[in-house]
């Protein structure tokens, strides 16, 4: 792989992260009357103790504490700060109604939100790139037509609907998966054999509901796959006499997945989108469900804490994924410059 | 298709685009030939295939539903009706209604309109960055305009979309559907703006193209006869899919109770009966139920319509249905 791509992809990474902070940092001097005013009132609500004293040196510096900004500063002092802090001290401020680190607090969370998250994904895309290959097999046939009306369908259902039917059905009247949490209660949290089963066992309907997402590509996949068998290379392996599973697998497979390759990518930030909402419904405490509780109390620290952090899971997967891009297609590193 | 050279000043245009042995055409003929050429000849492919028509039904029914639909049925209030009566047991109340007494069928259609709104506003948005910056980059290619704009594209493609329309919202407050929708549409469009690029850079390869840049037209008239007419069925078939994610995501904060309860929302119904106990109490299901299947019915005439458009666009088979291409369609065929 040349240093070339590789550098460029690294560069766009920071880039992004960059102006992800930058964007963090201007939305809290969008917030209506600055941050100093939004707060105020939301930190003098929490600080019983002196609750008739509207002291603003006092008020500056609880505002600094809880979101790294200095509000006396100018403006690119207050944005170097902001930085600053970030950068040496990884420290995202302080959540307003929890009265703890902010990256303490979210990256408690992390493993489960990357847990469901990754498993969605995959999974979601392994049924979707084996649904649409194996329709594109039997092109026009009865299986074709009805898993296409069927993938129609399932393209037409909302993740949180699936998780919302799932709960009612699986979990409330059927009782067979648990509709909240992340393992069971009574068991001690370790290693034990028992308590990863838990893990699995509750972390099954959340997965299957954000799976759904990924399901839409079929039948992209079933596109790629119809048009790969029509190319005359096909037909010359076939001439060869190479054996069909091979030329399903490294001639048809191969070039058809390339392109889904791109979408997987960009499925990193919906899946983590999803999340959101999936961990609500099935009250998931991942990251998505700190967010949740954060926008009710307009915990904004949080808020912008959290966005960071999805961003940044969200950057290095898809540079991750940019970087291995090369091993299935040596195209792309050899210096085309479009995917 | 001689006949449409009126809005451009540009001389050299008159090479390609009127025949001067040909007399004028008459201006009866002319609309004839457009309308059989962008309405009859699209209705018939789409007559022919199911999924267009199916998905125009649909999405025909829900524009009916929001805009006579609303004049018909009365808005609810409560203690309208007896509360929680179950669907299909009284015809004034079809699909029953909630526990304030305010039948679900009525919320239904006054939520529509606000739908539709929302919906227009970010494909509007959506689509149109989208082909704006799509375009403009792939002819810019290799210049300094397109690699900004693709940094920021890809910037915008890498943020997860829903946190970051979360923390805007928190921060803003709207309340109207304009605005809801303008914000969901903006984190929608880089994927299909990378889509238009590439479309338009392989466009530009394409030999006529080419002919047309030696024969020296200007970039605007390339742009808007070789290129964007070439880029419709795209936008066309992505303004659907666009649409269908609006849908989602904001009946998905709404039913959070994320965007503030302002009007009948179908996703503020799910929100409130799933708050009630919709799923743990049979009696309250219907009210949980209807919403949803509401939401899916949407989704999947929008769904269909795209894929239907496919073949509505698809210019042999439109050639082959239109009766007035005459002359021009057979050297195509």
């Amino acid at each position: 792989m040349s240093t070339n791509y590789a550098t460029k992809r690294v560069g766009q990474a920071v880039f992004t992260f960059f102006v992800t902070v930058s964007l963090s940092f201007f939305l809290y001097q969008a917030m209506p009357g600055g941050p100093v005013e939004a707060l105020k009132n939301m930190i003098l609500s929490q600080q019983s103790t002196s609750a008739g004293t509207v002291d603003l040196e006092r008020i500056n510096r609880l505002v600094n504490l809880y979101t790294n900004l200095e509000p006396d500063a100018p403006l690119y002092v207050q944005y170097f700060q902001y930085w600053a802090s970030l950068l040496f001290e990884q420290d995202l401020g302080r959540s307003i109604y929890q009265n703890e680190d902010v990256t303490a607090l979210i990256f408690q969370r992390v493993p489960w939100s990357m847990f469901i998250s990754v498993y969605a994904l995959v999974i979601g895309y392994a049924g979707s790139i084996f649904i649409g290959a194996l329709m594109a097999f039997k092109e026009k046939s009865r299986f074709d037509s009805v898993s296409s009306v069927l993938m129609i369908v399932l393209n037409s259902i909302p993740y949180y609907i699936v998780g919302v039917v799932l709960i009612l059905f699986v979990a409330i009247r059927w009782g067979w998966f648990p509709y909240g949490g992340r393992a069971a209660s009574s068991l001690t949290p370790g290693f034990s054999p028992e308590y990863l089963w838990s893990i699995a066992y509750h972390a099954a309907l959340p997965v299957f509901s954000m799976s759904i997402l990924g399901l839409g590509g079929a039948l992209t996949m079933r596109g790629n796959s119809v048009r790969v068998l029509g190319e005359d290379y096909l037909r010359v392996a076939e001439l060869r006499g190479l054996r069909s599973s091979r030329i399903a697998t490294q001639y048809v497979g191969r070039n058809a997945i390339l392109p889904m390759y791109t979408q997987f990518m960009i499925g990193i930030a919906g899946v983590l989108s999803s999340s959101v909402i999936v961990e609500q419904i099935f009250s998931y405490p991942g990251v998505g469900l700190l967010l949740y509780q954060a926008i009710q109390v307009r915990d904004y620290p949080l808020l912008m804490g959290g966005l960071i952090i999805f961003t940044t899971v969200t950057i290095v997967g898809i540079l991750v994924a940019d970087l291995t891009y090369g091993f299935i297609d040596p195209r792309i590193s050899a210096g085309g410059d479009d995917a | 298709m001689s006949n449409r050279t009126t809005d451009d000043p540009v001389d050299l245009e008159e090479l390609f685009d009127t025949d001067v042995d040909h007399e004028p055409t008459p201006r009866r003929v002319q609309l004839k030939r457009s309308f059989d050429l962008y309405v009859a000849a699209p209705a018939r492919v789409a007559i022919h295939d199911w999924r267009a028509l199916v998905g125009m039904l649909i999405v025909g029914a829900f524009l009916l539903v929001g805009t006579v639909g609303v004049w018909l049925v009365e808005q609810p209030i409560s203690g309208d009706a007896p509360i929680l009566v179950q669907p299909f047991q009284d015809l004034s109340y079809i699909l029953g209604t909630d526990t304030l007494g305010r039948p679900i069928g009525a919320q239904l259609i006054h939520a529509t309109p606000g739908m539709l709104k929302m919906i227009f506003a970010g494909a509007v948005v959506s689509i149109g960055l989208a082909a704006l910056v799509g375009v403009l980059s792939g002819f810019m290619r290799g210049n300094i305009v397109d690699t900004v704009l693709m940094a920021v594209t890809d910037v915008i493609i890498t943020i997860p979309g829903l946190p970051l329309v979360i923390v805007l919202i928190a921060i803003f407050q709207p309340e109207s559907p304009y605005v809801v929708g303008v914000l969901l549409g903006l984190d929608n469009w880089p994927g299909l703006a990378r889509t238009v690029r590439s479309q338009v850079l392989s466009i530009r390869e394409d030999s006529y193209v080419e002919a047309s840049q030696i024969m020296g037209l200007p970039t605007s008239t390339i742009l808007r006869r070789d290129i964007i007419g070439q880029l419709m069925p795209y936008i066309t078939v992505n303004s659907a899919l666009a649409s269908r994610r609006i849908i989602f995501e904001s009946v998905g904060l709404y039913f959070l109770g994320i965007l503030p309860f302002t009007s009948f929302n179908w996703g503020v119904l799910m929100n409130l009966a799933y708050q009630g106990g919709a799923l743990t109490d049979p009696q309250l299901l219907h009210w949980l139920v209807f919403p949803m299947l509401t939401i899916i019915l949407m989704a999947f005439g929008l769904v269909l319509l795209s894929q239907g458009m496919d073949s509505v666009f698809n210019v042999r088979l439109r050639a082959r249905h239109a009766t007035t291409t005459g002359d021009e369609a057979t050297g195509e065929e």
